[in-house]
């Protein structure tokens, strides 16, 4: 996954903003002949769960085709996903797994400890959905524009 | 009767990159049959084992959720746009029989 470095700050600010909670989002750009996703933008999006939001996160298909409209908007597409960990390590769940949608999205975990945002990883899900294969995450030149789109929460 | 159905962007490997797909049905079931009959490794990303959708894939015609509209027996008339969309969720912690709540933490290193 290649990430403008504020996209990387923006999601940590989320995680941090929403803590003790978990803060979740879409990941906005394009995808790579080869799969790797370029992400330019994110969408923040609320935790839809009405219980255990510490621990649990959900976004609607709703929440997505918001997403979906507001990358459009922007000539790109829904190529991911975000959330944090709260005073948990940044490192994919059982419940991430069974839960994760398709192959070939980017799924970037943030850990928050103590209120502070900590460690960020980016995840693939195998093709086969049996695990999630850690990805690198390297950096994508900066534009112009703002990386934030408007919230949706 | 044909009608147009949009892709999420990570399915598109299995359209041959294309963001729509054409298929056939008058209702949304034989339209997904028909997709999932053109582009059969694209059927395992959306059906699981039991042959149902996947939870996290949901189907809209229109502006409008099937499941609010009669579901796979939701009629088409070739006007509409039918699009694939998922629905997400996880979290650090799963619930074990008894309320029990316990971390568990799964993921392999990169290949």
């Amino acid at each position: 996954m290649r990430a403008k470095n504020d996209v990387l700050q923006a999601i940590r600010r989320h995680g941090g903003e929403a803590y003790p909670e978990e803060g979740c989002g879409f990941l906005l750009g394009r995808m790579d002949d080869d799969g790797t996703q370029q992400v330019t933008r994110i969408q923040r999006a609320g935790n839809e769960r009405a219980e255990d939001r510490e621990r649990r996160f959900t976004l609607s298909p709703e929440a997505y085709r918001t997403a979906a409209a507001a990358a459009d908007e922007h000539g790109l597409d829904v190529v991911g996903f975000y959330h944090s960990h709260p005073d948990h390590p940044a490192r994919p769940s059982e419940t991430d797994l069974a839960e994760a949608p398709f192959p070939g999205y980017a799924y970037v975990i943030v850990s928050v400890q103590d209120g502070r945002p900590a460690d960020l990883t980016a995840w693939t899900l195998a093709p086969d959905r049996s695990q999630f294969h850690q990805a690198e995450v390297t950096s994508l030149s900066e534009a112009a524009s703002s990386s934030e789109a408007a919230s949706s929460s | 009767m044909p009608v147009t159905v949009r892709i999420p962007t990570p399915l598109r490997s299995y359209t041959d990159g294309q963001s729509t797909a054409e298929a056939e049905g008058d209702t949304v079931g034989t339209a997904l049959d028909d997709l999932a009959e053109q582009y059969p490794d694209l059927r395992e990303q959306l059906y699981g084992e039991d042959d149902q959708l996947r939870s996290f894939v949901n189907v809209y015609v229109g502006d409008e959720d099937i499941r609010h509209t009669g579901g796979a027996d939701t009629p088409l008339d070739g006007d509409e746009e039918v699009s694939i969309v998922p629905a997400v969720a996880g979290g650090t912690w799963v619930r074990e029989s008894g309320g029990r709540k316990r971390p568990c933490l799964v993921a392999a290193p990169a290949p």
